[in-house]
């Protein structure tokens, strides 16, 4: 057994803790409060190989794990949750799908831009009715000779707009439920594709969530990306390694909620002393430092597992469940102990906590996460 | 090479442990023993009271194999007299005035090395300064400082004339030639001394330094040969009052021929000074709300011109609009280190304390003597700072001007 | 253009902390990094590889674990990394280290350029550079700004000045020192990370492979000793200066001035 990291893995965490001080923290505050997505920073994050991490060279990837995949969402999470959640898109739900089930040639135009940077993903399941339950998909698609005929709305789609490429989940036969659903590549400019207004979020303001208006959509029939019915699964699949990501970011989040408190803490004087001399502080402090060596613990583990290609489900629900909850409390306690400055948006804190919330949501709420730990656990 | 402790005599006093710059020594069982942490720089054996602690060879032979060194032909000490443009830069003034002190303690003389062309007027300046007597290498060949070609020229002036000490400023100039002249005479060179003198009874130039970023500081000797060559940042040593009546010996030397110098200086090109950002910044004078408003930042730009200094500000002086926000410094602005920081009508908030308190030396200026920016102050100066900035900048104009050159500052 | 760039493993000074009570310095979890002005003469030799084609050799002297420093500098983009590494160079000073180095390179054989960084942020001597470049017989030019042209035989560069720079032309093979005006170091890529521990080597050499006296190397060969160490003064409390206006300020002259920050 061995808790420490590789010297290799101590590099990519190093490098990626200086690219987000450096590149990615100066950033955060403003882009929060303007509500806008970076560019630039995208340019940046694709040109060092950050959205094709685990993914093998041939298609540009970095050729690494879902080890070092999990290191950057948690160090960019540290620095702007906007940006984890992009780094955690690209690498999973956006490009995974095309990787797995993809032919060839869907790899060579889709996957590749994806994953170099050079293009940006949107992935399309979340409709008005169909959250949690994703299975009610509204949205249908039709053989039409030799186009699919794609009709819908899709909600809270992150970079709905902004992307290049979109996959969608759409139903292809009624009759079939959970089975009778596909998934299609489709590019911007597809006629028939258009944007919702842009969402005014609680948190995550950097990240554009819009949403995805198909009518008399028209793509060619190999935009079918694997089999016809096979949409959920696909979906459903790639779903585990975006959770370990969420629960990464959670984990930076927490992580940055603890550092900011300790360094106030150390520094805030009242009474004559600071006020981390006082138990009520060190008590938080204490019960934050402990919870993030246990989420820590849960997410690298996930995706130790998911790099033995072992089964690891329920292990990446554990992670986004605990990782994500513990980002709320910690969040809530660090603007606690930043007392009236911690309400202030000129204190990181205040954005850390309103961030927080939306990790408990996406990606599966916590109580989808606690049904798949329990319907494993009581097997 | 190893560091040895001698079990037997060692008694477990911890001196040497505070020695260490690594942390490599700990005391185990009331017995210092050395972790793996020890780069056998020997710093411990100088410290230990009961000589329990060695260096040691693989082999059990201390022998140092440099060439061996007349230690007792070399006499003087030597400053090198640095030009710009024909004039002698005020570090060289700095080091006589160190060096007098250094060749007084040692009974020998104070040289000068004045190199360039047609330069011996200059050497009255010398004398007056302290100089004994100046080394003189005059050649066409030496109108610029070219690596090789001054080096070459000392190197020449050294063998010949051998001197125990020579200093030099630690400018880009002579931080180019030091380490150069030392690799050539095959000596030994300590870079940026803070602090010099002479242990009398080994008859060695002590040279302190800091390292690792100013947190530690060093002694530095160079025991086996010669000359001890040192440099001296400018501003650290002080220059003596000039006597424009003294006067002193020149020697001329010749500019050996043939010397292979594979530089040329195109051209020298001089910068008005960069706009520094205030993470960079050597000396900041920093505003709040006490100021009042962008008038009173003007008063504090002329300060900090005057000083070569960056203007901070506090968030309430940003946030007032009496100056950008690219400078602010504090939690929400830029965290600063500079040696020197200048807080004026800043009362100290936390946020604005989180940006600044890890500056060398900080001075606060504030009407209210109990405002919490004189907790990590080092000097205090309670006062409107109106009357005080006005005052400094008197001082620092008549400083400039000459008018007050025996002043003690 | 074969390019050696000779680096140094130095501990983040930023992240050093002073035990005051034993005197000190606390290096414990404090990471090691490539000396910052290194990093700069890295990314240019990296970049004239890009530009002119060839290989970048990084060159390290220090302890095994100095291996880290060497691999950070392969996923920048070095071809060849060289560690050397034997007990026999402990303690050395810049003189020793710099005559290693050299020995080092010679057993390199070609080379048209050695970039090191002005100095190390450990020891802040600038010292190696030049003396590296005597013992090879080189020229040098240190405090290299930037890089004005590079042809086979000579270069054309600035090198910095406190109020300016100079133009220097200088023949090559050379030594040059870069400060950090030089460039932006580049972030090295996690393909490049991979590479650098999956692909690339690392080559060690010691004494015997350098095949170099005991007497020329480590603390035998090094002319200074450091006799002490010891802390800097702690700040003290709030020195509060008082009297008239006018002799309140030249107090406090003279006080900054003593302390060396004016």
């Amino acid at each position: 057994m061995d808790f420490a990291l590789s010297p290799k893995h101590e590099m990519m965490k190093s490098m990626f803790r200086e690219f987000a001080e450096k590149e990615v923290a100066p950033l955060a505050a403003e882009l929060d409060e303007k509500s806008e997505f970076s560019w630039d920073l995208f340019r940046k994050m694709g040109q060092i190989g950050m959205f094709g991490i685990p993914y093998p060279r041939e298609y540009g990837g970095a050729g690494a794990d879902y080890l070092t995949f999990v290191l950057a969402c948690e160090e960019i999470g540290h620095a702007c949750t906007s940006s984890a959640m992009l780094l955690n898109g690209q690498n999973s739900i956006n490009s995974g799908p095309i990787y797995k089930h993809g032919t060839e040639e869907q790899k060579r135009q889709y996957l590749v831009p994806i994953i170099t940077g050079k293009a940006l993903g949107a992935f399309c399941l979340t409709e008005a009715d169909a959250g949690t339950d994703a299975s009610n998909q509204q949205t249908t698609a039709v053989l039409d000779g030799s186009e699919w005929v794609i009709d819908g709305t899709k909600m809270f789609i992150t970079n709905a707009g902004l992307a290049d490429i979109y996959i969608i989940m759409a139903t292809t036969d009624n009759s079939k439920g959970l089975k009778g659903i596909s998934a299609f590549v489709v590019g911007k400019d597809t006629p028939g594709l258009s944007f919702g207004k842009k969402e005014n979020k609680m948190g995550v303001r950097a990240s554009h969530t819009a949403e995805v208006i198909l009518q008399d959509c028209r793509v060619p029939k190999e935009n079918l990306l694997g089999k016809e019915g096979e949409g959920l699964k696909i979906a459903l699949q790639n779903l585990d390694s975006g959770r370990i990501g969420v629960g990464a970011i959670s984990l930076g989040i927490a992580q940055a909620a603890l550092d900011e408190s300790t360094k106030y803490a150390k520094e805030r004087q009242q009474f004559g002393r600071p006020i981390g001399a006082n138990q009520a502080i060190q008590w938080m402090i204490a019960d934050m430092a402990t919870e993030i060596e246990a989420a820590r613990y849960l997410v690298y583990r996930a995706a130790w597992l998911r790099d033995q290609k072992k089964a690891h489900s329920k292990e990446a629900s554990m992670a986004k469940l605990y990782a994500s909850e513990l980002a709320m409390r910690a969040s809530v306690k660090a603007v606690q102990i930043h007392g009236g400055y911690g309400y202030m948006k000129e204190y990181k804190v205040e954005r850390l906590m309103r961030d927080a919330k939306v990790c408990e949501i996406f990606e599966g709420t916590s109580e989808v996460q606690r049904m798949v730990i329990s319907r494993a656990a009581l097997q | 090479m190893f560091v040895i402790i001698e079990k037997t005599h060692c008694t477990g006093c911890e001196a040497c442990q505070a020695s260490c710059p690594v942390g490599a020594i700990e005391i185990d069982g009331g017995i210092a023993t050395i972790t793996d942490k020890c780069t056998c720089c020997g710093a411990c054996v100088e410290e230990c009271p009961v000589q329990a602690i060695k260096l040691e060879n693989e082999n059990n032979n201390i022998a140092p194999a440099k060439e061996a060194f007349h230690l007792g032909a070399y006499q003087g000490v030597w400053v090198f007299a640095e030009l710009r443009q024909g004039t002698i830069m005020n570090i060289a003034l700095e080091l006589l005035g160190e060096g007098r002190k250094l060749a007084d303690t040692l009974g020998v003389e104070l040289g000068a090395v004045l190199i360039g062309n047609k330069v011996e007027p200059l050497a009255q300046d010398l004398f007056a300064y302290g100089a004994d007597v100046v080394y003189l290498v005059e050649n066409a060949e030496l109108e610029n400082y070219r690596t090789e070609s001054y080096c070459a020229a000392l190197e020449k002036l050294i063998k010949t004339y051998k001197p125990e000490i020579l200093l030099i400023g630690a400018t880009n100039i002579g931080r180019d030639l030091g380490p150069r002249l030392a690799g050539r005479v095959r000596t030994g060179l300590t870079a940026d001394c803070t602090v010099l003198d002479i242990d009398t009874e080994k008859r060695l130039l002590n040279q302190t330094r800091p390292a690792f970023g100013g947190n530690i500081m060093a002694t530095i000797i160079c025991p086996d040969t010669r000359p001890q060559l040192a440099t001296v940042r400018s501003g650290v040593m002080k220059k003596a009052t000039p006597d424009f009546n003294r006067t002193g010996r020149i020697i001329k030397a010749i500019y050996p021929p043939d010397v292979k110098v594979r530089t040329i200086v195109r051209d020298i090109v001089k910068e008005a000074k960069k706009i520094v950002n205030l993470e960079e910044a050597q000396i900041i004078v920093s505003g709040g709300r006490g100021v009042g408003g962008p008038e009173g930042f003007k008063l504090l730009e002329e300060v900090a011109a005057r000083l070569g200094a960056i203007v901070g500000a506090s968030r309430g002086a940003v946030d007032s609009g009496w100056i950008p926000s690219n400078h602010q410094v504090g939690q929400t602005g830029k965290t600063v280190h500079p040696k020197l920081y200048i807080a004026c009508g800043i009362s100290g908030a936390i946020q604005h304390l989180a940006g600044m308190q890890h500056s060398s030396v900080i001075v606060a200026i504030n009407k209210n003597s109990s405002a919490p920016i004189f907790k990590i102050a080092d000097y205090g100066i309670v006062g409107d700072l109106f009357k005080v900035l006005p005052a400094l900048l008197d001082t620092l104009k008549e400083i400039t001007n000459g008018n007050k050159e025996s002043s003690a500052i | 253009m074969q390019i050696i760039v000779c680096l140094k493993q130095v501990p983040n000074t930023n992240e050093v902390k002073f035990d005051t009570k034993t005197g000190t310095l606390i290096r414990d979890g404090v990471a090691s990094i490539i000396n910052p002005d290194d990093r700069n003469a890295l990314e240019e030799a990296i970049r004239l590889k890009e530009l002119k084609g060839g290989t970048v050799t990084a060159i390290t002297m220090g302890p095994p674990q100095a291996d880290y420093a060497l691999r950070e500098a392969l996923a920048m983009g070095a071809d060849e990394a060289i560690l050397l590494s034997d007990r026999a160079f402990a303690g050395a000073d810049t003189w020793a280290t710099s005559l290693t180095l050299a020995q080092a390179i010679k057993k390199i054989g070609h080379y048209d350029l050695i970039f090191c960084g002005r100095q190390a942020i450990d020891g802040d001597t600038a010292q190696v550079g030049p003396e590296l470049a005597e013992h090879l017989d080189l020229p040098q030019v240190t405090y290299v700004k930037k890089i004005i042209s590079m042809d086979s035989d000579k270069a054309v560069v600035e090198r910095a000045l406190e109020d300016g720079y100079e133009v220097i032309e200088v023949t090559l093979p050379a030594v040059l020192t870069a400060v950090k005006e030089l460039n932006t170091p580049r972030y090295a890529t996690t393909s490049g990370i991979v590479d650098a521990f999956d692909v690339k080597k690392i080559t060690v050499w010691g004494m015997t492979q350098l095949d170099i006296a005991t007497g020329l190397v480590g603390l035998n060969a090094s002319p200074t000793k450091v006799k002490r160490t010891f802390s800097p003064a702690v700040k003290g409390d709030v020195k509060f200066l008082t009297g008239s206006i006018k002799e309140t300020v030249q107090t406090l002259l003279k006080e900054l001035q003593a302390k060396h920050v004016l």
